[in-house]
């Protein structure tokens, strides 16, 4: 250290950086300056409050030199979600009319800790103005802290243009507090119309009709099923969407409703069924258990390109279409895809979907306005467009392709409309289910443990607070 | 007070002497094996995620790294290309840097102060509450958010979204151990030399700054490199309290987001990953100077 | 210029001097105090601004998690032990306990030995700055790095397929098939293979540390043990070991809190499955994913409890070192 100079000027210095560091607490926010604020009055003195949207509340966001002309010009509106690379950048040009059209902007955080992120921000009161909530189960946890978007967006319309299933799932306690941005199909059954040509034309219309066509088949590919389950932390879930898929069409819906909401225990006949039936599917997955618990579900369909054919059938959701070997792939040529089967004749037409769901915590002008916009048929048109989306407004129908087209028709227009069960059920019970799909197709032989252990957790999930 | 200078001088002369001499000496070729091997080993995983990064997608699913080595002319920079053509990651290393100087400088400064009262003054309860000050070490980060964001929130002080946030809250994270293991330094520089400067009148401020400071700048330019690294590479501090002003966000967030939901874009996550490793490198590369022997003037004593 | 930058400026400089002009007023302040209480008074004020900290931003909260962990998850009543009960026999939890074990003991073994080791070696050669660069890259390349490189090293692909992964191609030189590593149960295999994992990255921060400790041993008193005729082994067992206990033990209580927090590389590479669950992953699980503070703060609670031994051997320490001094 240098030579330190007298007392005196140590302690001018000591008052010069308080004084400093003091300034620096109120202006180290936001890259605005305090300047003047348009639109809506901004705070006044330079307080330490104006951080970002969050505290803006009555005085209408950051205050910042005006872009376009609209009416919000100069405001921002704070988002957070999981979508991140392709996703966000479609989620901006999704944006991008609005921002255009009202002058405000848009400050969108992408983070895969959602969850932490809002149960931080439920308890302290540190909340974005809009977000993407991780399913409906958990939007009830927090409907205390969402707004009513009845005020914000024209509800007649809203209903009329949003399937009734949709629509319910974002009420709780008649107060509508959720919106789907964009929704996807589940269980359908992808295959190669260059190895598969017939099953194209004419799918088998029921489970046992599929069983027969993959024995006669059988020599055309190495197995019958792809089949990948690896993701991160929640490795296990496409392997509870086919039970869900079973369970739907082989128990019927109301079994399904009450299983989701924990009525019917996991060793429940109908529900251990279920299990059983999946393992044959698993038994006869390309690779064997370990190559089904290791490979990643974006890269599991992959063996459906090779040559020879690795396998016959994958089992996914539409979303497939923008991920792994399907990517590269050509739409139609390379790759199509039939309905989950019927498997007992009594529940046909029976659709299993899942969609982003959005909530608003501050009703700012901005976020209002923003939410509005979000629901409409030319704002989710514009993603649908790009493409591995599916949309919850029913007059958005600019789809790329003949496979999207044909996801969307089967959404819109299903006979009976179940939304993902796991996404419906708590999240430790979600859980649960997904590290028992793994534990289970790592050694068949622990069912019964494992169903009555899923027993244990269900009586503690579904308990009150 | 020249001392410590005046000692450095020959002992670092002795030092170049007694190290040449060893070279010659000794079998030196089993130790150059060792690390050799080690360093090899130790280097394998991390060149086969920089080869991966260099190829494209398709090739790093259909065939293992090591076959690109035999056709170096597929491997190209396109991952980093895409990663450097982010419209955020510019703003983003801003934010970085701005979040971890000041959480960097803060924390060395006062842990320095706390184990210099820890290790050269007396007190009762000095060990226990010490040893209460390293157990705070335990405290799981996730227990303290909720907290300390009611705190910053608007039914506290209202600041959450500004820096100062992330600041404060690094440099309580950091104390702990930057205490722990300035204290042990400390407490091990010679005691004569801490006798015989207050019996020359110096204050401990005096001895604080002019004798404890410089001898433990190798300890200190540990915990500089640690305290610089941890608060870089974070992301979930910095996600919860500056999550309501994005732009403030650092580079671990635009990296995070470099991945879809449903995990499509990994392949860029290496090349993002080598991008901002450097800096921290670059701390601890130019730190190494201070890992020299001779500072501390004379034996440690246990 | 962005105003940001000022402000960063600001509190670069600003700050130190605030904090050196602290210390430097402190001995104005204890200036009219007799010898006798200046001497008492004097440690507290040094230790100020580290206790204010420690108490906002530590201390509060952990009190909060402690009474946390008596209620329910709501926070509106005491329910007494009930958590710890539901965590004590909750059958993840015994498995959890069990790895956590493992992760305590053979991670501190293995980092603070190869640390040790390492930062001694290059110690003596004159590439020793890439050397430690090297070894250090892991810890500075962040988590989300590391999974993908091991994501590369344990990949598994279906037996008669090419083998994408570094260790089942390593292995399959030998004519022996691929195994899925991470699933490997058996003798706790998978959870051996991540603790290697986060030594892989840990190593690096014990040998930065042991080999600053390194540097602070006199160059005199290894050339004296030399000269005398004591060859390399002896002058580590009995000069260079010894020195360094301190350090170690500084290192190793480290790791060891580190082993038991640690849930970032289990909760990415296996999200807890196939028996490689620990404490840390189910707290934060409770916390956020069920949003169950109540069984969160009381495994937290739990975690706080088992470091008390760690914490005792430490003040033993202590008090032994403070003898000889």
């Amino acid at each position: 250290m240098e030579e330190r100079t007298n007392r005196r000027s140590r302690i001018a210095a000591l008052i010069a950086g308080a004084t400093l560091l003091a300034a620096a607490c109120s202006s180290g926010t936001a890259s605005s300056s305090p300047a003047a604020s348009s639109g809506g009055g901004g705070s006044a003195a330079p307080s330490a409050a104006a951080s970002g949207g969050a505290s803006a509340g009555a005085s209408g966001g950051s205050a910042a030199p005006s872009s376009g002309g609209g009416d919000l010009a100069g405001q921002s509106v704070t988002v957070i979600g999981t979508w991140g690379g392709d996703e966000e950048k479609a989620f901006h040009q999704m944006v991008a009319p609005w921002e255009a059209q009202t002058g405000a902007k848009v400050a969108y955080t992408g983070t895969r800790d959602l969850n932490t992120v809002l149960t931080t921000g439920v308890a302290s009161g540190v909340l974005p103005d809009l977000a993407g909530l991780p399913g409906p189960g958990q939007m009830t946890q927090w409907a205390d802290s969402l707004k009513d978007l009845g005020g914000v967006l024209d509800v007649p319309t809203y209903t009329s243009e949003t399937a009734p299933a949709l629509v319910k799932l974002g009420t709780v306690n008649s107060k509508l507090v959720g919106v789907f941005i964009k929704t996807a199909v589940k269980g359908l059954i992808w295959f190669d119309p260059k190895v598969l040509a017939d099953v194209g034309t004419t799918p088998p219309a029921t489970w046992d009709a599929l069983q027969t066509y993959i024995t006669t088949n059988k020599s055309k590919a190495q197995s019958p099923w792809c089949l990948g389950v690896e993701s991160g932390a929640a490795s296990g879930w496409p392997g509870t969407d086919w039970i869900e898929d079973i369970v739907l069409r082989q128990a019927g819906p109301d079994v399904y409703q009450q299983w989701y909401q924990g009525k019917v225990k996991w060793t429940d006949a109908a529900i251990k069924t279920a299990w059983t039936t999946f393992g044959d599917v698993v038994k006869n997955s390309f690779g064997g258990s370990a190559t089904v618990n290791s490979t990643n579900f974006a890269n599991a369909g992959d063996p459906l390109f090779k040559t020879p054919p690795g396998c016959m059938f994958l089992h996914q959701a539409s979303f497939i279409t923008g991920l792994g070997g399907f990517k590269t792939a050509k739409s139609g040529t390379d790759y199509n895809f039939f309905q989950f089967p019927d498997i007992n004749t009594q529940y046909t037409g029976a659709v299993e979907g899942a969609g982003d769901l959005f909530g608003m915590f501050h009703d700012t002008p901005a976020a209002k306005s923003l939410m509005a916009y979000l629901v409409t048929a030319p704002a989710q048109d514009i993603w649908v467009k790009i493409g591995g989306a599916l949309s919850a407004n029913k007059n958005a129908t600019d789809y790329p392709d003949d496979i999207s087209k044909r996801s969307a028709a089967i959404l819109t227009s299903a006979k009976i409309f179940a939304f993902d069960a796991s996404d419906l059920m708590p999240t430790a019970m979600n859980d649960a289910f997904w590290k028992g799909i793994v534990a289970y197709i790592k050694d068949p032989s622990q069912l019964d443990s494992i169903l009555s252990n899923l027993d244990t957790v269900q009586t503690s999930a579904y308990a009150a607070p | 007070m020249t001392a410590p200078i005046g000692v450095v001088a020959p002992v670092a002369q002795q030092q170049v002497v007694a190290k040449r001499e060893r070279n010659s000496r000794l079998g030196r070729l089993p130790i150059h094996l060792t690390i050799i091997i080690l360093l090899l080993v130790w280097m394998i995983p991390t060149i086969g995620l920089f080869i991966n990064s260099l190829r494209p997608t398709a090739d790093v699913n259909n065939s293992g790294w090591w076959t690109a080595i035999l056709h170096p002319e597929q491997l190209s920079f396109d991952n980093y290309a895409h990663v450097l053509a982010e419209s955020s990651i510019g703003p983003a290393f801003i934010n970085s840097l701005f979040i971890t100087i000041p959480a960097t400088v803060i924390p060395v400064l006062v842990a320095a102060f706390a184990a210099y009262a820890f290790a050269w003054m007396t007190f009762p309860g000095r060990n226990v509450l010490f040893v209460i000050v390293v157990g705070l070490l335990v405290v799981p980060l996730q227990t303290t958010l909720i907290p300390i964001l009611q705190l910053y929130g608007p039914k506290g002080f209202n600041i959450a979204g500004t820096f100062l946030t992330v600041w404060l809250a690094h440099t309580a994270y950091g104390l702990p151990f930057a205490i722990f293991l300035l204290r042990n330094f400390m407490g091990g520089l010679p005691r004569e030399v801490f006798e015989s400067a207050a019996i020359d009148g110096a204050s401990p401020v005096t001895s604080f700054l002019r004798l404890a400071l410089p001898m433990s700048v190798p300890a200190i330019a540990a915990l500089v490199i640690f305290q610089f690294l941890f608060v870089w590479n974070d992301l979930l501090v910095a996600l919860v309290y500056l999550g309501s002003s994005p732009q403030n966000l650092p580079l671990t967030v635009t990296i995070s987001n470099l991945v879809t939901s449903l995990g499509g874009g990994w392949e860029f996550l290496g090349a993002a990953a080598f991008i901002s490793m450097a800096l921290p490198l670059a701390v601890f590369f130019g730190l190494q100077r201070y890992f020299v022997r001779g500072i501390t003037g004379g034996s440690v004593k246990g | 210029m962005d105003p940001r930058l000022i402000t960063a400026i600001i509190v670069v400089v600003g700050v130190p001097a605030v904090l050196i002009g602290y210390i430097i007023l402190t001995e104005q302040i204890l200036r009219p105090i007799p010898d006798r209480r200046r001497v008492t008074l004097r440690p507290w004020l040094w230790l100020l601004p580290a206790l204010l900290f420690l108490a906002v931003f530590l201390i509060y909260p952990t009190i909060g998690t402690i009474i946390h962990s008596f209620q329910n998850t709501a926070g509106t009543k005491f329910i007494g032990l009930d958590n710890y009960v539901y965590f004590f026999t909750s059958p993840s939890t015994l498995g959890a306990l069990k790895n956590n074990v493992l992760w305590v003991i053979l991670l501190t073994l293995l980092t603070v030995g190869f640390g040790m080791m390492i930062a001694v070696l290059v110690d003596r050669v004159r590439y020793e700055t890439v050397a430690k660069a090297i070894i250090f890259l892991p810890l500075a390349i962040s988590m989300v790095a590391a999974s993908v490189i091991w994501r590369f090293m344990f990949l598994y692909n279906a037996p008669g397929e090419t083998q994408t992964g570094t260790l089942n191609a390593i292995v399959g030189l030998f004519g022996l098939g691929p195994f899925p590593w991470l699933q490997i149960q058996d003798f706790s295999f998978n959870t051996i293979l991540l603790i290697v994992v986060m030594a892989w990255m840990w190593t690096g921060f014990c040998m930065v540390i042991i080999s600053a400790a390194l540097k602070g041993i006199s160059a005199e008193l290894l050339e004296a043990a030399r000269v005398d005729g004591a060859n390399e082994w002896q002058v580590f067992r009995r000069i260079i070991f010894p020195l360094l206990l301190p350090t170690l033990a500084v290192v190793a209580t480290t790791i060891v809190i580190t082993a038991l927090k640690a849930f970032d590389i289990v909760y990415v590479m296996t999200g807890g499955n196939f028996d490689t669950q620990v404490m840390a992953q189910s707290m934060i699980q409770e916390m956020f994913t069920n949003g169950n503070f109540g069984r969160a703060s009381a495994v937290a609670v739990v975690l706080l409890i088992t470091i008390v031994p760690v914490m005792a051997l430490n003040i033993r320490r202590f008090q032994a070192q403070e003898a000889i001094r």
